[in-house]
């Protein structure tokens, strides 16, 4: 069909309800829409190509399998599948079972991120705030972020108190927040 | 310290799937009670997704769009939105228009949403409203979207069934909301496709579909033009990839109403 497409979040919650109805080629729209968001999420936590494109496939077949579990009252779904993916890339990681299941993970996000170039100006913004942070603030961040450690595991590898690395954390996270506010 | 704080860290770590053992347990139980950090916790996790969409890298190599298509296709499934029950049965207007009602209420839910995401505070608040609004429709609609309804429509007595289609179109938007039933079952490689009629012009694609076993059929927001004016709507049957231009006769035309 030669009708322009729709774009947007919108465009997002037609496609999940294609979905819903069995329509794989809403499956194939949403895949050129967020598989380079999802394989970049994969391929940074794991850093092996083979390993982050079978992360790829199963965060698809699951929205294919279960479109139900994003819901579109809150939240973007390309921030949605990040998370999804991020958590799924390092249960891989770590060899360990799920401890979320995806129809609980509900996130609320100022950004609209449906847009290629929204989601381009928050990267660069994130990359800022990330590189404006104290280095030890910073690598306690992406410790337990990218690589999956936990606060106690982060407390041992930096030798600083348990208390300490949580609130690093925390703070971090919300000094996120507070860049997309302003 | 208040209770709140209490939580706030083992929340930021809960967010990053970070908490294992008794203290995700602990912030578990917390969280059925507590609305206020389980709206803190969706922030939270909102404040990792901005941390996710700074990774940047290659694109995915072409095979994993057609393995995953692959696997799509092996797991197809009928739709599951319009699912007759009986062999004659097709759902009441009144029960048509709510369902069109839900979803379009839902999409224009939605789009308040993304309009108030510009500021977080303000928009928390909205959406968790909106969020509420949205789960009575849903409570209220689950007679009529659930599959496994029971839906029984009574018509004159000995009167055969009838093919008859339902379009709910709300140009301002763009949503398009069409459902079908009793729909004659279509040789292979053919399907049906929907036209949009403008008052002049060409008619516009709006959807190609093929009915279920017991003849239904939907298809929900294809992609149109922006403001598209419909005259009316129709059906052919074409190819089942779609044709950009009706190439058989209008096998059925809106009405109005």
């Amino acid at each position: 069909m030669s009708s322009p497409q729709p774009q947007g979040s919108s465009a997002d919650l037609a496609l999940v309800l294609g979905l819903k109805s069995g329509d794989q080629g809403s499956m194939a729209e949403l895949y050129d829409r967020y598989s380079s968001v999802v394989y970049a999420v994969a391929l940074r936590v794991l850093g092996d190509t083979g390993a982050a494109e079978d992360v790829l496939q199963e965060v698809f077949l699951q929205l294919w399998r279960r479109p139900g579990a994003f819901d579109a009252a809150r939240g973007s779904l390309g921030s949605w599948l990040a998370v999804i993916t991020r958590n799924r890339a390092i249960d891989s990681l770590r060899k360990r079972r799920p401890e979320t299941d995806i129809e609980d993970v509900v996130l609320s996000v100022a950004p609209d991120l449906a847009a290629d170039a929204e989601r381009t100006r928050a990267a660069e913004k994130v990359r800022g705030v990330m590189g404006g942070m104290a280095p030890a603030q910073r690598s306690a961040l992406e410790m337990a972020y990218w690589e999956g450690m936990s606060h106690s595991e982060i407390a041992n590898k930096t030798g600083e108190p348990l208390g300490t690395v949580k609130t690093r954390i925390r703070t971090g996270l919300i000094a996120l927040r507070k860049a997309f506010q302003s | 310290m208040s209770e709140h704080e209490r939580y706030a860290e083992d929340l930021a770590l809960y967010a990053l799937d970070a908490l294992q053992g008794e203290d995700r347990a602990r912030v578990d139980e917390h969280l059925t009670t507590c609305a206020a950090c389980r709206l803190e916790l969706e922030r939270l996790r909102g404040d990792t997704a901005l941390l996710a969409l700074s990774a940047t890298g290659p694109r995915p190599p072409q095979r994993a769009r057609q393995r995953l298509l692959d696997a799509v296709a092996r797991e197809a499934r009928v739709p599951k939105m319009v699912k007759a029950s009986q062999r004659r049965s097709w759902w009441g207007w009144l029960g048509w228009a709510a369902t069109a009602a839900v979803v379009i209420f839902a999409l224009s839910l939605w789009q308040e949403n993304s309009a108030l995401r510009q500021n977080l505070v303000s928009a928390s608040f909205r959406a968790a409203q909106n969020r509420r609004e949205l789960e009575e429709l849903r409570r209220i609609a689950a007679p009529i979207l659930e599959p496994e309804t029971q839906r029984v429509t009574l018509v004159a007595a000995k009167a055969p069934p009838q093919p008859q289609g339902k379009a709910f179109y709300l140009r301002s938007r763009g949503s398009l909301v069409f459902l079908a039933n009793n729909m004659p079952p279509l040789p292979p490689q053919k399907a049906y496709e929907l036209w949009l009629i403008p008052a002049s012009g060409a008619p516009i694609p709006a959807g190609v579909f093929k009915p279920d076993a017991r003849g239904n059929a939907s298809v929900v927001n294809p992609p149109l033009p922006a403001g598209a004016e419909a005259k009316t709507f129709a059906i052919t049957v074409e190819n089942e990839a779609g044709s950009p231009a009706p190439t058989t006769p209008v096998l059925m035309v809106g009405v109005g109403e």
